[in-house]
């Protein structure tokens, strides 16, 4: 297990760098922004585009690209949007407006996404089952920008319970900031809850047809208990390595929401980067999705096998 | 009945001078399309699904057709204006009636609407929602004063505009004025005649430096059109309106030009041959959002198509290969695919746009975005039904007659798992239509030169305007929210018909 963890790391390691070398000489081959002549800043970035090889063939620059980023972790110089400061710093400044409206949502989303799932699927081909499976149908299709609007419409301007957009500070835990975040925090939800139910109901309705459930109940546990301790063991075996990747995806953070509720979060960052031609920011950010989307799949990988002991059993011959 | 005595003759033999052999199948045998769309039928909400796909292709198709509007058609001044029909309006039904809510109009206010009114005969007060009553002091009096919340046609309400003409289009407009008798050009009213209100160019009676009307004893307006005939800049022959006695001034002399108050929802009939109407109102652009949604959902259908059918294309070959021939071809295959699969879309799709969007378009950019990533799904499920097949014994029988591995691959293999492989292509359209959306609703890709509009940027403009025009964002986001509902629907109705494990578990 531990070798087949170090092989996978060591792997994704690898994809990672091959999808930023990539990334960076399209980026480098893009014809740098002019600078302002008269900024006293001007001087230092030039010297520092000098330095950082920008006459060189890509394979130096993107050596002292990594080099940087290894020694003194340098993402370079934002030469646009904030003009002169460290892309990294303007970065960490970004990260916890992202975080908090992500993790608020998937606290709750989460268990009443599972909750919903299990619901389901113990009914059967009732009613209950239809129609929870009907609206998760529903809800995964509809895009969340769609979503937002409505929200936007009734629940701020209809109702005025919410403000519209998010509240400016850095006060992430304050009762005011938490009301202000309400209307993105549902608009992220509805899809993470339909998702969850359904894998969950799919996942569960499997299990309690298997022959072990029936084993189960005709030893004499009662319903409850098979279900509890044989089905949703089991079914957790799927919907736990979601959950590892859905909190990966915290940072991530969406582009949409993020720009409709003006979080001044990792994404409105990125989408400014790209509107405003901002190459440094734009080159962290992308770093910065590429490691996330590979660290999901890697940590999802990894757990099916810490909590699988087939998986794990057969990873070791 | 008695049983233990039958006599002998009572017996024949079940077949005499009969060939034992198996009957043939007397019921119509039923092939593996025929059966899959048997199975689909009995799927209610996905057939209920598949006839709203129909419907809504239908839109796509049809209401740019029926709408009068081209999709580059923007007004200027009809922005975010709800949804209008002059003859449904008429009907007051209480829609397609342009309405806009305005709160708080006091009586001064009013009197604006009752102008507007009363000078065209187009009265945009369609009803009052609400009075309210309040007890103001007024130089140390107590006085009542009303405020009402009240229905406005948008349309009619915008009333007058200022335009400077030249003295040809100002004759066009006299002649076309005569010819159909709508009046476009109303009287004249020069702003020292209203207290210097340069802004209001509704106001055509008696007022204070407020825009309150100053009534005469009977309640009526008092006009103040300008009726000097020296300050005309050209000559003016055609219709007049009621109470002029000649001497009102239409056209306002300015150096080279002429200066006329124009009543805007005539002018507009005058400018495109028809009256307004837009039945899902315009967006933040003027477009008509109508017509906007169909150009749209065309655009984003025949480019999700588009995008499907090359995808397949690839990612069959390319999952071929992978499977068919594993080892260390497969090993090199997957790496690839795994390095591409890890770059996020949204950086793919705006590399491509800044260095291919100048050489082969912005759609030729936006779709090698979407195939250079696209694929990897396709490729992975056809690995997968490869892996499942190859090793089976038809295949090595008919290796070993001599097929080559093109002729196995795509003659043996590849039809047998060619059912999953379709379906899961009714699941990539709508999956390339909401990345489609996500990226022009960003403003990433900018589509708008090529397809006029497209749902992203029509939902991106409604976006904009929620609080002023929900109807804007409204109708692009129950098309989109349809769109992609049915297309799910659909095609997972199609997957479970073509999934032959599931049959008979569902009878």
């Amino acid at each position: 297990m531990l070798k087949y963890t170090l092989q996978r790391i060591l792997y994704m390691i690898f994809v990672f760098f091959v999808i930023t070398f990539m990334c960076f000489v399209l980026v480098r081959m893009l014809p740098p922004p002019r600078l302002p002549p008269e900024d006293p800043h001007t001087e230092i970035l030039e010297l520092r585009r000098e330095a950082l090889g920008y006459n060189e063939p890509y394979l130096v620059q993107f050596w002292l690209f990594v080099k940087n980023l290894f020694t003194k972790f340098d993402w370079g110089l934002s030469e646009k949007l904030y003009f002169g400061r460290g892309v990294w710093e303007v970065f960490v400044e970004k990260l916890p407006a992202t975080m908090v409206v992500n993790l608020y949502s998937i606290l709750w989303t989460i268990p009443v996404g599972i909750a919903l799932g299990i619901w389901a699927a113990l009914k059967k081909n009732t009613w209950v089952d239809y129609t929870i499976s009907t609206l998760t149908m529903v809800v995964i299709s509809v895009p969340s920008f769609v979503y937002a609007f409505v929200i936007q419409y009734l629940l701020c301007f209809k109702l005025r319970l919410f403000p519209f957009v998010m509240k400016p500070g850095t006060d992430w835990l304050s009762w005011e900031m938490f009301k202000s975040i309400v209307p993105p925090i549902l608009s992220l939800s509805f899809g993470v809850i339909a998702g969850f139910t359904r894998t969950t109901r799919a996942e569960l309705t499997e299990v309690l047809t298997s022959e072990f459930m029936l084993l189960a109940r005709t030893k004499g546990l009662t319903k409850t208990q098979a279900t509890v301790r044989h089905a949703l063991r089991n079914c957790f075996v799927v919907i736990v390595p979601g959950i590892f990747g859905e909190f990966i995806g915290i940072l991530g953070g969406s582009l949409i929401i993020e720009k409709i509720f003006a979080i001044p979060g990792v994404g409105a960052l990125t989408l400014n980067a790209i509107n405003g031609r901002d190459y440094n920011i734009f080159m962290l950010s992308t770093c910065f999705y590429t490691a996330i989307g590979l660290a999901a799949g890697l940590v999802v990988d990894i757990s099916y096998g810490f909590i699988d002991p087939r998986i794990r059993m057969g990873s070791k011959k | 009945m008695e049983y233990e005595k039958i006599p002998a003759e009572q017996f024949r033999f079940v077949q005499e001078n009969e060939k034992l052999h198996d009957i043939a199948l007397q019921t119509k045998s039923r092939g593996f399309f025929a059966d899959a769309m048997l199975r689909f039928r009995k799927n209610k909400s996905s057939v209920i699904a598949a006839w709203i796909l129909l419907i809504l292709i239908l839109y796509s198709i049809v209401a740019p057709m029926l709408s009068p509007y081209n999709v580059r058609d923007k007004d200027d001044l009809y922005i975010n204006y709800p949804p209008y029909v002059r003859s449904i309006a008429e009907m007051k039904l209480g829609f397609l009636d342009g309405a806009t809510v305005m709160n708080g109009q006091g009586e001064a206010s009013m009197d604006y609407w009752r102008g507007i009114a009363e000078e065209t005969g187009f009265d945009p007060v369609l009803k009052i929602v609400g009075t309210h009553e309040s007890q103001v002091m007024n130089r140390g009096k107590l006085v009542t004063r009303y405020t009402f919340d009240i229905e406005v046609n948008s349309f009619w309400s915008l009333g007058m505009v200022m335009r400077a003409l030249s003295y040809k289009e100002f004759q066009n407009i006299q002649d076309w004025q005569n010819e159909t008798g709508i009046q476009v050009i109303y009287p004249y009213v020069e702003s020292s005649a209203i207290n210097g209100l340069t802004d209001r160019p509704n106001i055509w009676y008696k007022c204070d430096s407020k825009g309150n009307a100053v009534l005469d004893k009977d309640g009526n307006f008092v006009p103040v059109y300008c009726n000097d005939p020296s300050k005309a800049g050209a000559e003016y022959n055609s219709l007049r309106i009621p109470g002029d006695d000649g001497s009102y001034v239409y056209g306002y002399g300015k150096s080279g030009a002429v200066q006329c108050r124009l009543f805007y929802y005539n002018y507009y009939i005058y400018k495109t041959g028809h009256e307004p109407m837009y039945i899902m109102g315009t967006n933040s652009v003027g477009q008509d959002i109508f017509c906007g949604i169909g150009v749209g959902a065309r655009f984003s259908l025949l480019f999700a198509l588009l995008v499907s059918a090359i995808n397949l294309t690839i990612g069959a070959i390319y999952g071929a290969i992978e499977g068919y021939y594993g080892g260390w071809v497969d090993m090199t295959l997957e790496r690839v695919s795994d390095i591409l699969s890890g770059v996020p879309f949204v950086v793919v799709t705006t590399l491509f746009q800044l260095h291919l969007a100048q050489k082969v378009g912005v759609v030729g950019s936006f779709l090698f975005a979407f195939v250079l990533t696209g694929w990897i799904g396709m490729a992975a499920l056809t690995r997968r039904q490869f892996y499942r097949f190859k090793g089976q014994e038809f295949i090595l029988a008919a290796r070993t007659l001599g097929a080559s591995d093109k002729r196995l691959m795509f003659k043996h293999i590849f039809p047998n798992g060619i059912g999953s492989i379709i379906t899961s292509c009714a699941l990539v359209i709508p999956g390339v239509i909401s990345s489609e959306t996500s990226m022009t609703y960003l403003g990433i890709v900018n589509l708008q030169d090529f397809a006029g509009t497209t749902i992203g940027t029509l939902l991106s403009q409604g976006n904009s305007a929620v609080t002023t025009a929900p109807h804007a964002a409204l109708y692009p986001s129950i098309f989109l929210g349809l769109l992609m509902i049915s297309f799910n629907l659909f095609g997972n109705g199609l997957r479970d018909a073509f999934n032959p494990t599931t049959r008979g578990i569902d009878d």
